[in-house]
């Protein structure tokens, strides 16, 4: 199978995304995605308006996997968190467990060691959800009547999606 | 497949232009930027180093329209052609629904092309990707440099699985666009097929 091969249903989003609120109240952060390991975000939370979400989970990601690299080079299997310090802002970038990846931005109203410490405490549910969304996205892809709900693609549809651009 | 966001109603489609290093990869990205509206694009990330290689990918987001209610995305990625990037090349190879070959025309890339042409085939196995299966295009790019080789020999050379292949100029933008187009229709095509398999 090509691709992410993630589906990502209603329910699974939503409990996802309820996980990413607790964690930004709890840790006082100003904002918190949650990305797949592919650099797809998942759910966020807090005040992102501005924010290339796209942009930020691809970086995320591949900071994330330049890292295991340089882990292995000295002799670790992964590095489980990254920290990134600003002069007003931070940022920790969290795996979770081999499924997923948390970014969390913080300020002064918060503290590198709260953040940590509230990743930890629900990195394991988190976890857990990933998990079922990636068997439900393999069950999905044996399943024929699972895949219902995706549209119908005609040769026709995707001509117009180009329209006059190209 | 890509990635189907039932919450969002939103499909997305990771597309990686793949290729020996300086071969044209970012150019083919930089002419889509430039000639796609500001409403359809995202904002387009680079991390180039001083020598404008590329370090560890290029990304443009684009969103074309929407298919019976789901907004369509792409995002395209280049990977750093040079062989030392080996971590980043193999995260956006990994979720990749489509690659472009962004082929070197030169005679003195010849090798080079050889080269990532095997390194892709590898880094694809390596996640458990069919090259078989992978939409698939082939794009020459710098025909119009005088030390190209002639494009039958080339696509001798590289073509793999009778993709479609493309003849470039990218800096100019010639088979640029024709590039994308027939990657989105071979990526969305492979979605319908699956879709309609799966039913």
């Amino acid at each position: 199978m090509a691709g992410s091969g993630l589906v990502l249903h209603e329910d699974d989003f939503l409990n996802l995304s309820r996980l990413v609120d607790v964690l930004m109240r709890q840790a006082n952060a100003r904002f918190v995605t949650l990305i797949d390991r592919n650099g797809q975000p998942i759910a966020w939370s807090g005040m992102m308006m501005q924010l290339d979400r796209t942009a930020l989970a691809s970086l995320a990601a591949g900071n994330v996997a330049a890292t295991e690299t340089l882990a292995r080079m000295v002799g670790e299997s992964a590095f489980c968190a990254l920290y990134h310090e600003g002069e007003r802002d931070h940022l920790l970038i969290a795996s979770v467990g081999d499924v997923a990846i948390l970014l969390i931005a913080f300020d002064e109203r918060s503290s590198l060691g709260l953040v940590r410490l509230r990743v930890r405490q629900i990195g394991p549910s988190v976890e857990q959800l990933m998990r079922r969304v990636l068997a439900r996205s393999q069950a999905d892809e044996a399943n024929a009547s699972a895949r219902l709900g995706v549209p119908e693609i005609t040769d026709e549809d995707i001509d117009n999606l180009f329209g006059d651009r190209f | 497949m890509p990635f189907i966001n039932y919450a969002q109603r939103e499909i997305t489609c990771k597309l990686v232009y793949y290729g020996p290093g300086l071969g044209g990869k970012t150019t083919n990205l930089q002419w889509i930027y430039e000639q796609t509206n500001a409403d359809a694009r995202g904002k387009m990330v680079s991390l180039a180093t001083e020598s404008d290689r590329t370090l560890f990918f290029d990304l443009l987001p684009l969103t074309l329209g929407t298919i019976h209610g789901f907004k369509v995305r792409f995002q395209l990625y280049t990977v750093p052609g040079q062989i030392f990037y080996e971590a980043s090349r193999k995260l956006i190879v990994k979720g990749a629904d489509g690659v472009a070959f962004v082929a070197d025309s030169q005679e003195a890339r010849y090798e080079a092309n050889l080269e990532s042409l095997r390194v892709l085939h590898a880094n694809l196995e390596e996640h458990g990707l069919s090259f078989a299966e992978m939409p698939y295009v082939l794009q020459l790019n710098k025909r119009d440099l005088p030390t190209a080789l002639p494009a039958a020999v080339l696509t001798r050379a590289l073509q793999c699985k009778g993709e479609p292949v493309f003849e470039a100029v990218a800096p100019r933008g010639i088979g640029v666009f024709e590039t994308l187009k027939g990657l989105i229709k071979l990526s969305l095509s492979r979605l319908r097929t699956e879709t309609t398999v799966a039913r």
